[in-house]
């Protein structure tokens, strides 16, 4: 089980869309822990209610019920919640999407900075982490690059520094390999687990992708609203 | 703190600088549309200047000489003359139409009722429409005459000499038709211009008077054999009674206005009332005229051109708006992004706002650029103040900022939760 002091915890977790006759229950109390620098997946078929609880945790959507803890603050308590979940967002959470939405005419650097600099910080010293994190990702190489120049895994590579920039205790990934090949989808898993470790973040990893999920070592289930927790195989990926 | 804006700006430079060329001549045409005006209300300005009266004089009950007809005795000038407050007054007549150079071999040694042979085709294509104005000639001073000349001299001898407008494209030495008569250009004036923009050609008052009366040889034969045949005029044993009508017939004694100039420190309105009182005519001060040719003679163009702003200015904002709309829907992912990773709304709206104001810009330098330069291709004034610029520039500011809401709208409204899939 998971240090549940900090990283991200979530208990009796509940969405609820509509009202009436035609209300359905997307999450029914979902129970999950994630210690910082540890990775877990979540995995579910369609309609199991996966991207429901990554709107949840990614504090876009509120929930209808239940509690939500980011690092030692609370973030919803049955029908409360903190304030100003925009900033909740841009200072707490990162984001790794499927696709990489890298924003097409900001190099890779100032994707890399945006957040810090839209934030107040000074553009050197955001664009000084950002170089940091790319060298860290191995992207250093390509940091005056346009998106539309870059391969599909230095474009995930670099939003996976860009959610890394604001050194967020957690960082949610939606099916972060799916576009990949089998060699680049360990890869990218392999760089959070990597990340995950050096910045103690805690990372949600959403898939069904085959491949990477032997690499988990803890993987969450979510089917018809609720979430079971098994040991994964922790399968070694150097 | 960096610039999205800018940035997204830079990167599709292409596309912002063709739809901002796009715009700006579009901006071009609104901003000569302003100069045009400008230049209308500028040529009754200088068309009351050129006349360098204070008062004028008109057939009673008329809004003549430049917006209705007016017909005087051409004496009446020397009673006004004695007025006092009255430094000097002279006849002047006013009349447009068709003036083209003659070619110098077709150009016969001409005096009255000689007919030249038919301009060639050179000639035929530098014909100008002009306003024909009958001057006392003199010199320097004379009401009428032209303030100013750049070229040549003033009319000096009473019969066959013109002064014309540089744009009539007349040369010096150059001879011109008017009705049956060849006038030689003796000198060139600049800026003496109708109020419709027509460009001035200064001519004797008799030479005027005459050509605003004078038929053609037809016509007066014709005339005479009705006034022959009418037994009123041509009584049996009084053959001077027919002789005097027909003298009278073919002379015109006639003038369209008196032009009166004031001794320094004469009231206007005391002068203005006193010829009123005892020549019986109807009298305007410069202030009168004034208004007479804005608010009736070129109100009605003035109102049109007025509905081709605000058209134009309609139809440049539906552009902007549908431009950044269709620019903002374009990023709509990447919006959705922003939003979800904790950009604030305002950032949003402030980028898509700085992009429609870019435009504007753009469009407006362009615009400004094009109409400075298409301005002296145009066959009327066009008259562009820094003023009407500085007002044209809020204005497009206001199209742009009014034109981006559509599209902050549409930005704001973007589901941060778009960017995550499911």
């Amino acid at each position: 089980m998971a240090d549940d002091t900090q990283g991200i915890r979530i208990e009796e977790l509940r969405k609820r869309y509509g009202s009436g006759d035609t209300a359905v229950d997307a999450l029914r109390g979902v129970d999950m822990a994630v210690a910082p620098g540890e990775v877990v997946g979540l995995v579910g078929p369609s309609g199991s209610g996966k991207s429901t609880l990554l709107k949840c945790l990614g504090a876009v959507i509120e929930p209808t019920g239940g509690r939500m803890i980011l690092g030692d603050q609370t973030i919803y308590d049955n029908g409360w919640r903190i304030r100003d979940l925009r900033a909740l967002r841009r200072d707490k959470i990162g984001f790794v999407f499927q696709a990489p939405y890298l924003i097409p005419f900001l190099d890779v650097t100032d994707n890399v900075a945006l957040l810090p600099m839209l934030a107040g910080r000074p553009n050197g010293e955001s664009r000084e982490r950002a170089r940091e994190l790319l060298a860290a990702l191995d992207v250093e190489h390509r940091a005056r690059a346009m998106p539309s120049q870059l391969s599909g895994g230095e474009q995930q590579r670099v939003a996976i520094a860009r959610a890394l920039v604001s050194r967020p205790p957690v960082i949610l990934a939606d099916e972060p390999t799916a576009p990949l090949d089998s060699e680049r989808a360990l890869g990218v898993i392999r760089i959070l687990n990597r990340m995950a470790g050096q910045y103690r973040t805690a990372v949600i990893v959403v898939t069904h992708d085959e491949k990477i999920i032997p690499t988990f070592r803890r993987i969450y289930h979510i089917r018809d609203g609720r979430t079971h927790e098994e040991a994964g195989e922790g399968r070694a990926l150097d | 703190m960096i610039s999205l804006a800018g940035r997204d700006i830079l990167h599709a430079w292409g596309k912002f600088v063709f739809t901002g060329v796009g715009l700006g001549l579009l901006i071009g045409v609104t901003l000569s549309m302003a100069g045009i005006y400008r230049g209308m209300v500028d040529d009754a300005e200088v068309l009351l200047d050129n006349s360098g009266a204070d008062l004028w004089a008109v057939q009673k009950d008329t809004l003549g000489p430049y917006a209705e007809p007016s017909t005087l005795a051409d004496d009446l000038y020397r009673g006004i003359l004695t007025l006092p407050g009255v430094a000097r007054a002279a006849n002047v007549t006013y009349l447009t139409m068709q003036v083209r150079p003659v070619a110098p071999n077709q150009a016969a040694p001409n005096q009255t009722g000689v007919q030249a042979g038919s301009p060639a085709g050179d000639e035929a294509a530098r014909e100008r429409r002009a306003m024909i104005v009958g001057v006392v000639p003199g010199g320097f001073g004379e009401p009428g005459q032209p303030p100013f000349l750049v070229a040549g001299r003033h009319l000096t001898r009473g019969h066959y000499e013109a002064v014309a407008d540089v744009t009539t494209g007349f040369r010096l030495g150059e001879q011109v038709r008017i009705r049956r008569n060849l006038y030689t250009i003796v000198g060139l004036t600049r800026r003496a211009v109708s109020s419709g923009g027509d460009p001035m050609v200064y001519i004797p008052l008799k030479d005027a008077q005459e050509a605003q009366f004078l038929k053609d040889n037809d016509a007066i034969i014709a005339q005479r054999r009705r006034t022959a045949a009418n037994p009123v005029f041509n009584r049996p044993g009084q053959p001077e009674v027919l002789d005097a009508v027909l003298s009278a017939q073919t002379q015109s004694s006639s003038v369209n206005a008196i032009l009166v100039r004031l001794e320094p420190g004469a009231n206007a309105d005391e002068v203005a009332a006193d010829i009123r009182r005892w020549k019986h005519l109807t009298v305007y001060t410069r202030a009168e005229m004034n208004e007479i040719l804005q608010a009736k003679l070129i109100a009605t163009s003035a109102r049109q051109i007025f509905m081709f702003l605000v058209i134009l200015s309609v139809v440049s904002a539906a552009i902007v708006a549908f431009i950044i709309y269709t620019l903002t829907l374009g990023k709509i992912r990447e919006i959705a992004v922003l939003k979800l990773i904790g950009t604030r709304n305002r950032t949003i709206a402030g980028m898509i706002l700085q992009q429609a104001l870019g435009l504007g810009v753009i469009g407006f330098v362009v615009g400004k650029t094009v109409a400075t330069l298409w301005a002296p291709i145009f066959p009327k004034y066009v008259l562009l103040l820094p003023g009407d610029a500085a007002r044209g520039f809020l204005v497009v500011v206001i199209i742009c900022v009014l034109a981006s809401l559509v599209a902050i709208r549409a930005a704001l409204r973007v589901d941060p939760a778009e960017a995550i899939g499911g």
